[in-house]
Formats: C-alpha cells, sequence, structure tokens
C-alpha cells in the first residue's frame, strides 16, 4: 500500500508542476525551457526553513511566493526577448540557477540538502494534501481559461502584435503569467522536497525541465486534460516498469521527438483530428 | 604570463566553440531552427574519430570519416526530421530537435557504454614548445585546424559559385529561387557544412580529452545557442567573435569568479546580461 501511495503522490507532484508550465508555455505561449529551476527555488526554501524549525504550511507558502518573485524576474525578461530568444533566456536562468546552488555552501553545494523533516500529516495525509493541490491548480487553471485573463493569454499566444494592437496590456498578461506559473511551480517544489526528503543540484537540472515540457507538449500545448493524462503517464511509467526505467530519457526524447513530427498538437491535437465532432474538453483548445 | 597563456587557453576553447557553432548559426540563418540535435552529431564526429583511430591507427583517415560520415548525417537528419515541420510555429521544430537530441545521447549510451571509449594510442599528447608558449601538440593542432576550416568556409561562401547561390537563399529565399537556385539543394549543403564542421570539433575534444562519452554534446550544445544568440543569431561572423569571447571570458572567469559560479553557469550570466542590454545580440544578424 505503501508503495501505491508514494506512487500516486510522485503523479500528484508532477502534475501540479506540469501544470504550473502549461500556465506559461499553453496558455500565454511563452516556450519556458528553465522550469525545473522554479521547482527548485520553491523547494530549497520549503526545505531550508522547516529544517530552521519552521511550520510546514508557512514554509510551502514562502517557497510558493519567493518562486513567484523569481519568476516575476524572468518574466521581465520576457517582456525584453521573444520565441527561440526566450527560449534561451530561460534555458540560461536554469543553468545559472545550477551553477549557484552548486558553489553555496550554505544550500548544501553539490552535497544538496538532507534529512527534511517529516511534515507530521503522515503518507496518506501527505497524499491528500497533494491531491487536494492538483484538484486546486486544475480548477484554477480551468478557471483562468474561461476568464477575460484566459482569452488574453490566448491573444498573446497567437499572435502577441495585433493583440497589442487591439489595446491589451501585453506587458502585465505576461507577467501574471510567469508569475502564476512560477509560484505554482516553487509550491510542487516544496511538496516534492518534503515528499522525498532529500533534494540536491541534479533533482531540477535541466533534464528535469525538459521533462515537464514533455508533459506539456505530449498532452497537448494549453489542454488541461491531456496535460495531466500525460503528467500522470509520464511520471509512472518509469516506476512500473523497471526495464523502461533505465530507458527512460531515450523514452522522453523519442516521444517528444515524435510528438513535433507527427502531431505537433499532443494527445489532445491526435484526438480532436481522430474524432473531429467531439466537443469534450479535450478539445477544446484549438491551436492547430 | 599567466594572464597571456589564459588567454591563450580561452582562444583555443574559443575555436572549438567556433566550429561547434558555426553549424547552428547556418541552420538558422537558413531555417530559423534552433538546431540543438547538432551537438549530437559532434558527440558522434568523437566516437567515429576514435574508433577508426583504435581499429586502423590512422588519424586522418579518422579524420575523414568524422567529417563526411557527420556531414552526410547531417543531411539526413534535416531531410526526416527537419523538413516536414519547417512550416509550423517555432517552438516545434526546436521541442522536436532537443527530443531528438535526448534520444542520440541515449542511444550512444546504450551502444557504446556509459564510460566512454579512449583513444588506445593517445595520438598528438606531446608538449611543443611554439612562440614562448608549452602547449600539447592537440592544441596546436586545434588552433590550426580551426583557421583552416573556417577559412575554407568563408572562401567557399564568398568566392565560388555554390556560397553564392547559398548567401542568395538567405537573404531572399524567394528571389533566389526565382533566379533558378535550387533551395532544396541550398539546404543540403547547409546542413553537409555545418554538421562536418560540429563533426571535426568533437573529434577534435575528443583527443584533447582522451574520452568521448554519450553526455560531451549536453554543455556545448546549450552555450552554442548562447553564443549565436550573442553572435546576432544567423551572422556567422558575429558567431566567430561571439566564440572566441565567450572562450576568452570564461578562460578568465573560472580563475576569478571560480568560487561564485562554475564555469558552465558564467556562460549564461554573460548571455543573459547582454540580452537584456541588446536584445538582437552583440551584432545584428547576416
Amino acid at each position: 500500500m505503501g508503495y501505491e501511495i508514494s506512487l500516486l503522490t510522485v503523479m500528484g507532484i508532477s502534475i501540479i508542476g506540469s501544470l504550473s508550465l502549461n500556465l506559461i508555455t499553453g496558455f500565454c505561449g511563452q516556450v519556458s525551457l528553465g522550469h525545473a529551476a522554479f521547482v527548485g527555488i520553491g523547494a530549497y526554501t520549503a526545505s531550508l526553513l522547516t529544517k530552521a524549525d519552521t511550520s510546514f504550511f508557512i514554509a510551502l507558502l514562502a517557497g510558493t511566493l519567493l518562486a513567484g518573485t523569481f519568476g516575476v524576474m524572468v518574466g521581465l525578461a520576457s517582456l525584453r526577448v521573444r520565441h527561440d530568444f526566450l527560449a534561451i533566456t530561460t534555458m540560461g536562468v536554469n543553468f545559472v540557477f545550477l551553477g549557484v546552488v552548486r558553489q553555496q555552501e550554505w544550500l548544501g553545494g553539490e552535497l544538496g540538502v538532507s534529512s527534511i523533516p517529516d511534515t507530521g500529516l503522515g503518507k496518506l495525509g501527505f497524499l491528500a494534501l497533494v491531491l487536494g493541490s492538483v484538484i486546486l491548480v486544475a480548477l484554477l487553471s480551468l478557471q483562468i481559461r474561461r476568464s477575460w485573463m484566459g482569452y488574453v493569454f490566448e491573444a498573446i499566444s497567437e499572435d502577441e502584435d495585433t493583440a497589442r494592437m487591439l489595446g491589451l496590456d501585453v506587458s502585465r498578461y505576461k507577467l501574471i503569467a510567469f508569475a502564476l506559473g512560477t509560484a505554482l511551480a516553487g509550491l510542487s517544489g516544496g511538496l516534492y522536497a518534503h515528499h522525498v526528503r532529500f533534494i540536491f543540484p541534479d533533482s531540477f537540472a535541466f533534464v528535469e525541465s525538459i521533462t515537464l515540457l514533455a508533459m506539456v507538449v505530449i498532452g497537448g500545448n494549453g489542454s488541461i486534460i491531456g496535460v495531466i493524462i500525460a503528467s500522470a503517464l509520464l511520471s509512472v511509467l518509469p516506476q512500473w516498469f523497471q526495464f523502461i526505467g533505465d530507458y527512460k530519457l531515450l523514452l522522453y526524447g523519442s516521444l517528444l521527438f515524435i510528438v513535433m513530427r507527427f502531431s505537433p498538437g499532443g494527445l489532445s491535437g491526435l484526438t480532436q483530428s481522430l474524432f473531429p465532432k467531439s466537443k469534450n474538453s479535450f478539445a477544446l483548445k484549438e491551436n492547430q | 604570463m599567466l594572464f597571456l597563456e589564459l588567454f591563450l587557453q580561452g582562444i583555443i576553447q574559443g575555436s572549438i566553440y567556433a566550429l561547434f557553432a558555426v553549424g547552428l548559426t547556418l541552420v538558422y540563418g537558413l531555417l530559423r531552427i534552433l538546431h540543438v540535435a547538432h551537438a549530437g552529431l559532434y558527440t558522434l564526429g568523437g566516437y567515429f574519430g576514435v574508433l577508426v583511430f583504435n581499429s586502423s591507427g590512422s588519424l586522418i583517415l579518422g579524420g575523414f570519416v568524422a567529417v563526411l560520415g557527420v556531414g552526410f548525417l547531417g543531411i539526413i537528419i534535416y531531410r526526416l526530421c527537419y523538413e516536414p515541420i519547417l512550416n509550423q510555429p517555432p517552438y516545434v521544430p526546436l521541442i522536436a530537435s532537443i527530443g531528438l537530441f535526448i534520444a542520440m545521447e541515449e542511444l550512444y549510451r546504450i551502444l557504446f557504454g556509459s564510460y566512454g571509449v579512449t583513444y588506445t594510442n593517445p595520438p598528438l599528447q606531446e608538449m611543443l614548445p611554439l612562440a614562448g608558449f608549452y602547449l600539447r601538440q592537440g592544441e596546436w593542432v586545434t588552433i590550426l585546424v580551426s583557421i583552416v576550416l573556417i577559412g575554407g568556409l568563408t572562401w567557399l561562401s564568398s568566392r565560388t559559385k555554390l556560397g553564392l547561390a547559398w548567401r542568395a537563399t538567405v537573404t531572399d529565399p524567394q528571389m533566389a529561387e526565382s533566379f533558378g537556385i535550387d533551395p532544396i539543394r541550398v539546404r543540403y549543403f547547409n546542413f553537409f557544412i555545418g554538421s562536418a564542421l560540429a563533426g571535426s570539433a568533437g573529434m577534435i575534444v575528443g583527443i584533447l580529452n582522451n574520452l568521448v562519452e554519450p553526455t560531451m554534446g549536453s554543455i556545448p550544445s546549450y552555450k552554442a545557442l548562447a553564443i549565436i544568440v550573442l553572435g546576432g543569431l544567423g551572422s556567422v561572423r558575429g558567431t566567430l567573435v561571439a566564440a572566441l569571447a565567450l572562450g576568452v571570458v570564461e578562460s578568465y572567469g573560472t580563475i576569478y569568479l571560480g568560487n561564485v559560479l562554475n564555469r558552465d553557469a558564467i556562460a549564461f550570466v554573460f548571455l543573459i546580461i547582454v540580452l537584456m542590454i541588446r536584445p538582437q545580440g552583440m551584432f545584428r544578424g547576416v
């Protein structure tokens, strides 16, 4: 039973992470290749705080807020550079984050932070907390997409210049997307740190950013249900099948490539083209 | 003296970056694709070099296979992977390319083992004092090869008909096509040259480190993206300057900033600063 609980917890944390990236990359169209850095900021902040005897929920909140603050700074960069340039800048953010963390003694350096205190919630209680957060984040995503803000995000992702010409405050909404997305990434980081109770720089390496992006893109950029399904599958498959575990990266890489090459709309794009008339939420976003 | 030696080390590292990054910038200039999988070809150049040398004992033959083999594979990658998705939004080929690169690295790991391959009889390792600098033969060869190859590229693009067709296509694909230039052939040529240069860089690094490992492309790959952005995306001259500049900055940075940031982060701090000040890169395009 303990194994299944742990598996579900990992799955839930991945879903929060990929949904948070989906806000930025899927809804607002700003490709971020450095999302793991914000997961890392949340994880480091939360775990260092609980190690200093702060209560778990305050630590979690602090990690979320700090990640969001850094996210706004990177969002400011997105006002300066666009498209490919932005993708590379965010990638740079990930490498700089790692470079800084590796060299700082008080952040644990290469060895990372270990013996992170127990949350006192018990395994089931923690799982309930994670799943509750998943539901909240999913509802928030759904709410955003239906709101005025969601329409602005879509306009920006379709054509930024036209959106600006229509009088939309593009800069403000981009910053909001970054702030929300990175703050939620911080939340998933804090949860992650207190689930595994041991973190080190490589937990937030560039590969992890790519993994999150793979989940978003394979699910279908912008599709909430598609992203949830893809991240549930991709986070659990390697643990279920040990032989996949060894070839995990080969699988991710090939999937990313094959999906982009043959079905750039991801799972949701695929269902849309297979069942063109179905009007389920799978096919809400028509980004083909 | 330390100051000058660091400078020369930076230039050597920079010329390797240059050989690698020119291919990327050529692809970007022509197709507006960030070709991350380029680093997979670079690693393959290293493998071709070491495997051919170990089995035949000839460095020249190894170089020949590394350059030509990787060049042709570059064409195949373009044909199978990029051509069908050229009309998609830019993130599609970018992500496809990252996926391809990760898959290639894993494939090398599975095929050749995760500890890498070494030269059984390491070539070009003797010290060779020249002009007051004590460098290994391999390091002098690196400088020489970069000058020859990049000089050759400049000659090819400015003095031959093929180069003319190529530059015309980069400037205005439709106009070039209406003058009877075959755009497909130009793209093949582009990928061949860029990949061949990456193959040569991979082989050089394999010799200098006496090790070819599956992940040797990861850091150069992302760093080269920083370099071509700094160079103004698509500009060969800008890329060369940016590559050499980064090599030198890193060489000094590792000594003077080593306890704050590691070597690989320096490149990106440099990149982010330059991009925030000049979003179009250090040099304007083409």
